[in-house]
């Protein structure tokens, strides 16, 4: 920390140096902030990108293709040129009211503080214990995070054979990064009957030869201090339809969740359907010195779209410190009780209207995500008020916008409410 | 399953004869052995498995009990009395961490409420006379978030949240600091007495000793068999499994919630821990067993749906880690120490879920034991005891992540730095396994379990554990 020389006066401090990060601090100093930090834990900026050793990204940002290391440098040194300043190896282990935080790198802890702090601190795979898997706990069993960066950033494989766990898109960059460190999967399971990736995605395990098995739950995992196989259990079989199958690891893919956990333990609201931080339509937590963006908002998207996301919030920051104290009224975004089964989550958890504020928009996008395929409405409202309609058919998983026109009135009490009827 | 650069083979057995030898380093081998070394004695510590503490010790609720519960008179409940005075001075002195929560045991009916005035009368007569009965009104003050159905309580102040795992390290240390030997990897085959000496084979090879403590935990009964022909209580492996929430839940969690016990088992607790996380269980299930420690769904779930009825808040509180554990309970319901000067031999079994607060309490009993038979190894010469050596793992403590050329943090979620994992891997009492690893740096148990600090351990682990963590790319 003693050889960075900080301006005491921050504008911006961003945690976290991946795409939705850098993408902010970059647009922030390009509107002519002199004093954007951006704290990174990892010892090289770039995010999870830097260890996703294969295509595609880059396609909206660069307007072609390029392998994550790749993609993630070239993000960091547009960031550096911007003017940003970026302190690695610098973890974040608390936050406090009012925008000021807790760090510690090799010097040992200190302080920050900035007149706004934007958390950027992205996802993580849910892991083998919090799925509640049962079995013993060897090692070699592990999320798709932890194997990319064993082998591309360390070159070293963790097993020969695994299982891997899931069919969402992270599953099939895990294939990949199988194939490069010359690991062969022994099967790969998903417990529905169609994979969660889209269809297409499918296609790479056939041509590597791996099976793929839809229908099919892991119920056990077996070994004590080396993997030695797993149960297997078959939803569509009527008898028993457990069976074990050799392998010396196994790989839990996606269940992606918000890496929130300064939020959590700190003072901020969190968004019980997200898990992320609870926040409104320009990215402002229940702290309004704090803004969140990118995949801690909620699970999960590509590089791309929090790279997109990321210059929003910049503009939204950037905006919030021009215009200064104002009077602000929040309501919740919440799920009709009735239409639960259906939808996941929406994002923001609440909008914002601020009379006096010359610059706010007045039009945002909800991002929803369903729990089940269907078909039909989705309809927003403030009491019998009528925001906004829209008619979906979608499968569960998949992004659905729905843009609406934000109310310059939210005077009623009432919160919003977010409902789905069947077509 | 050895690795040739495992610092652990460097260890050899002694030539000499031994004045005791201890057999299993679990946290009552451990203070048994340190009770031994600081009295004199010429001390060997074996342990079959690749590191110490990797028995019924590696996984418990970490709680000081004070044994007010205790059946009053009972052996166990003198270990626990004076385990537990001791230990707080110990800790105090040598700067091990203490949560002073205190502990409530929760009445959620008329008839658990009529059952308090029992616990508060045996509380007594155990010398634990600071227990107080709460009506619902004042349990609600002093323990916010409790649910609705919590109708009153039996206060005990004096039950505390300890480390279990830096604690037997600290044992451990001032053994090898007192001239006394460890050996991991190290399975005790058989022995025979000759003319007051033992002559022990084991994997490692042949040693001698005066007098053989039999520590063995969960393998305490066959232990016995090779030593004595036999054995006088029987291990009945009782798995206890265990769910750990966030570190968000301790801020509805200060205290130890206690339900009412039946006569089997305390029952699921909910509890802080010293490194700042919430424990919800342990489940009590008879197997067979003895390495068994599976988790199982149903029965996480089923953890989880009493923690909701306990404290409602926490329903939706994200789950960090499972684990399992095992008490060496036996078919007795007292510990079974006895001594058997003729055979040069003490039997220490049977100590199921109290181990950890009965253990300074067990070691000086047995060491009086020694000392009460003229025969056997008397001190040579009065010692100073060595400061003890441990790392600082409880939240509370000046944790390394705070202080100048820490190498920086590798396992953001447990806040291990570089220099924490580097330091446990090396020395006398170095990490030789990935579990021992995190016993001593608690790197990879915190919420993501290594998605971002797998691959950096890969590196530094290098040919220092048995399994390794990975290999190279060909």
């Amino acid at each position: 920390m003693g050889a960075l020389n900080i301006t005491p006066d921050l504008d911006v401090i961003v945690i976290g140096a991946g795409p939705s990060g850098l993408s902010a601090a970059t647009k922030l100093a390009r509107m002519g902030m002199q004093n954007i930090l951006v704290v990174e834990r990892e010892l090289e900026a770039g995010g999870i990108p830097r260890h996703c050793g294969h295509p595609p990204f880059g396609m909206r940002e660069f307007y072609r293709v390029h392998s994550g290391p790749r993609y993630a440098n070239k993000l960091v040194r547009r960031a550096m040129d911007a003017g940003v300043n970026i302190m690695t190896g610098t973890s974040v282990i608390a936050i406090h009211p009012n925008g000021s935080l807790t760090a510690s790198d090799d010097s040992g802890a200190f302080q920050l503080e900035a007149k706004r702090i934007l958390l950027t601190t992205g996802v993580r795979e849910t892991p083998r214990s919090a799925r509640f898997i049962s079995g013993m706990r060897p090692g070699s069993v592990m999320t798709t995070g932890a194997l990319q960066s064993t082998v591309y950033l360390k070159n070293q494989r963790p097993f020969k054979n695994p299982v891997i766990v899931g069919t969402e898109l992270v599953a099939f960059s895990a294939l990949l990064t199988c194939r490069y460190a010359g690991i062969r999967p022994v099967a790969m399971i998903e417990d529905q009957h169609r994979i969660t990736a889209r269809k297409g995605s499918g296609v790479l395990p056939r041509l590597l030869g791996i099976p793929l098995r839809h229908n099919t739950t892991i119920k056990k995992i077996i070994g004590e201090h080396q993997v030695s196989g797993v149960e297997l259990c078959s939803g569509n079989s009527d008898k028993d339809g457990s069976e074990q199958i050799a392998c010396d690891g196994v790989i839990f893919t996606g269940q992606f969740v918000p890496e929130a956990s300064l939020c959590r333990s700190g003072h901020l609201d969190i968004d019980a359907l997200t898990a992320g931080p609870l926040v409104d339509q320009s990215g402002r937590c229940s702290d309004p010195a704090y803004f969140a963006t990118g995949n801690l908002l909620r699970p999960v998207e590509t590089a791309g779209w929090c790279w997109q996301e990321g210059k929003q919030v910049a503009a939204a920051i950037f905006n919030d410190l021009k215009q200064g104290e104002i009077n602000r009224t929040s309501r919740r975004i919440i799920i009709d009780q009735n239409s639960t089964a259906q939808i996941k989550y929406v994002m923001p958890g609440c909008l914002s209207v601020e009379p006096g504020n010359t610059l706010a928009t007045h039009s945002t996008t909800l991002q929803i995500r369903l729990n089940t395929a269907v078909k039909g409405t989705l309809e927003l409202k403030q009491g019998s008020r009528k925001i906004a309609s829209q008619a979906i058919s979608s499968l569960p998983e998949r992004r659905i916008l729905m843009p609406i026109e934000i109310p310059t009135e939210l005077d009623t009490s009432d919160q919003l409410s977010l409902s789905f009827k069947p077509a | 399953m050895t690795s040739p650069q495992s610092s652990h083979q460097l260890q050899t057995l002694p030539d000499s004869t031994q004045d005791i030898v201890v057999i299993g380093a679990g946290v009552v081998g451990c203070a048994v052995a340190r009770e031994c070394a600081l009295r004199g004695l010429k001390v060997t510590v074996l342990e079959k498995a690749v590191d110490f503490l990797d028995g019924a010790s590696k996984a418990n609720s970490a709680i000081l009990h004070t044994g007010f519960d205790a059946p009053p008179g009972s052996l166990e409940q003198r270990c626990i009395a004076s385990g537990y005075q001791q230990y707080l001075s110990y800790a105090e002195t040598v700067g091990l961490p203490i949560m002073r929560t205190g502990a409530s045991v929760i009445a959620r009916s008329e008839e658990q409420i009529s059952q308090l005035d029992g616990m508060q009368d045996k509380a007594r007569e155990n010398s634990v006379s600071d227990v107080q009965i709460l009506s619902r009104q004042t349990l609600n003050a002093k323990i916010p978030h409790l649910a609705a159905d919590s109708l009153a309580a039996l206060h005990v102040p004096g039950e505390f949240v300890i480390d279990p795992w830096t604690t037997p390290y600290a044992y451990l240390s001032q053994v090898l600091q007192s001239g006394g030997t460890l050996m991991r990897d190290c399975e005790l085959t058989g022995g025979t007495l000759n003319g007051g000496i033992w002559q022990l084979e084991t994997s490692c090879g042949t040693m001698t000793c005066r007098l053989a403590i039999n520590c063995a935990g969960l393998y305490g009964d066959q232990v016995s068999q090779h030593l004595t022909g036999k054995s006088r209580y029987q291990i009945k492996p009782r798995k206890g499994q265990f769910v750990v929430l966030d570190k968000a839940a301790t801020k509805q969690v200060k205290t130890i919630l206690l339900p009412i016990p039946n006569e089997r088992t305390k029952g699921v607790v909910v509890c802080p821990t010293i490194f700042g996380n919430v424990l919800v269980g342990p489940t009590a299930e008879e197997q067979q067993s003895r390495s068994n420690t599976k988790t199982d769904r149903t029965t996480l779930e089923s953890l989880k749906a009493q923690l909701k009825k306990i404290v409602p808040d926490l329903a939706d509180t994200p789950v960090t880690a499972v684990y399992a554990g095992l008490r060496p309970a036996t078919d007795h319901s007292d510990f079974q120490i006895s001594c058997h000067s003729d055979q040069h031999f003490i039997d220490v079994g049977g100590i199921r879920s109290t181990g950890l607060s009965a253990a300074l309490g067990i070691a000086a009993y047995v060491a009086d034991q020694i000392e009460g038979r003229g025969h056997w190894p008397k001190p040579t010469k009065e010692i100073v005891p060595p400061a003890p050596t441990f790392p600082a793992l409880a939240e509370s403590a000046e944790r390394d992540w705070k202080k100048p050329g820490n190498g920086g943090i590798i396992c953001h979620c447990e806040q291990v730095t570089r220099r924490e994992i580097i330091d446990a891997l090396h020395g006398p009492l170095a990490a030789t396994s990935l579990a021992g690893l995190k016993r001593r740096t608690r790197v990879t148990m915190g919420r993501c379990q290594g998605f971002y600090c797998h691959a950096e351990l890969c590196e530094l682990t290098k040919g220092k554990l048995t399994p390794a963590m990975s290999s190279s790319i060909p």
